[in-house]
């Protein structure tokens, strides 16, 4: 019987490169606040991880394109741009917390595989 | 890896707010600079900002980086003024003066200034994730 990492970290890693691919959408839409036309977008982080799990059992490299869905602004600009950065900050923030968390989940896996290794 | 992308378009958006920044100074500086001919006069300028759509392939979402396009000449009427005794006066005694709007550019202004202290955060956020996720493992 041998340890198989991609089944010990279950879906943490898959949705530790979801947290990283949103990371960069919402910069985008913050890069863009003052660009005139821009329509800002975001990741469906439900969706997209269980579309990345149900390829199969979440160890896959290759899950496919995440669903990107554009956002609803709360108030129409003139210049047709619907980023709203209070919107776009909070967004970034949640999400850069949620990325330590599924890496806090990996260590900790890591740290009990380790632990079994050495046989303590 | 999404990190060197994020670098990138928080960087495009520091440059074009700089640039924004930049036009707003030379505006501000040249709002009384009077000159005798309508196409002498300075007028006031804007930056024209467009999104760069890059990547978007393998799987990975398209980042949008900030381009600017031009920056062009605003086409509001100059502000005219008769006085006779100044230098550059024409044979009429007008002067024209810039279009600059002094507090529409300082709005402006602040926007820009915040704008690119946004990205600066992004960055640093950004930073500290890239370092987390390079320690995994240890400890």
């Amino acid at each position: 019987m041998s340890i198989n990492f991609d089944k010990a970290l279950g879906l943490h890693a898959d949705a530790l490169r979801l947290r990283a691919e949103r990371t960069k959408v919402l910069a985008s839409n913050i890069a863009n606040e003052s660009t005139p036309g821009y329509q800002a977008r975001d990741i469906d982080f439900a969706s997209s991880l269980q579309s990345a799990l149900a390829d199969d059992g979440g160890l896959a490299l290759d899950t496919g394109a995440p669903d990107m869905q554009y956002r609803v602004p709360n108030l129409a600009r003139s210049d047709g741009n619907t980023v709203e950065l209070g919107v776009e900050q909070a967004a970034f923030s949640q999400n850069a917390s949620d990325f330590q968390t599924s890496l806090t989940f990996i260590n900790m896996k890591l740290k009990g595989l380790a632990r079994v290794i050495e046989g303590q | 890896m999404s990190f060197r992308d994020i670098a990138h378009i928080a960087g495009t958006a520091m440059t074009a707010q700089s640039l924004r920044l930049n036009t707003v100074a030379s505006n501000l500086a040249n709002a009384q600079t009077a000159a005798g001919r309508e196409e002498d006069t300075y007028h006031a300028r804007k930056p024209v900002f467009a999104t760069l759509f890059k990547g978007g392939f393998d799987d990975q979402v398209a980042g949008a980086s900030v381009q600017v396009l031009d920056v062009v000449q605003s086409t509001e009427p100059l502000r005219r003024v008769h006085e006779p005794d100044n230098p550059v006066a024409n044979e009429e005694g007008m002067v024209f003066y810039p279009n600059v709007n002094t507090v529409a550019e300082m709005t402006d202004m602040m926007e820009a200034s915040r704008a690119f202290e946004t990205n600066v955060e992004v960055l640093g956020r950004v930073k500290s994730m890239q370092q987390s996720l390079l320690r995994m493992g240890e400890s």
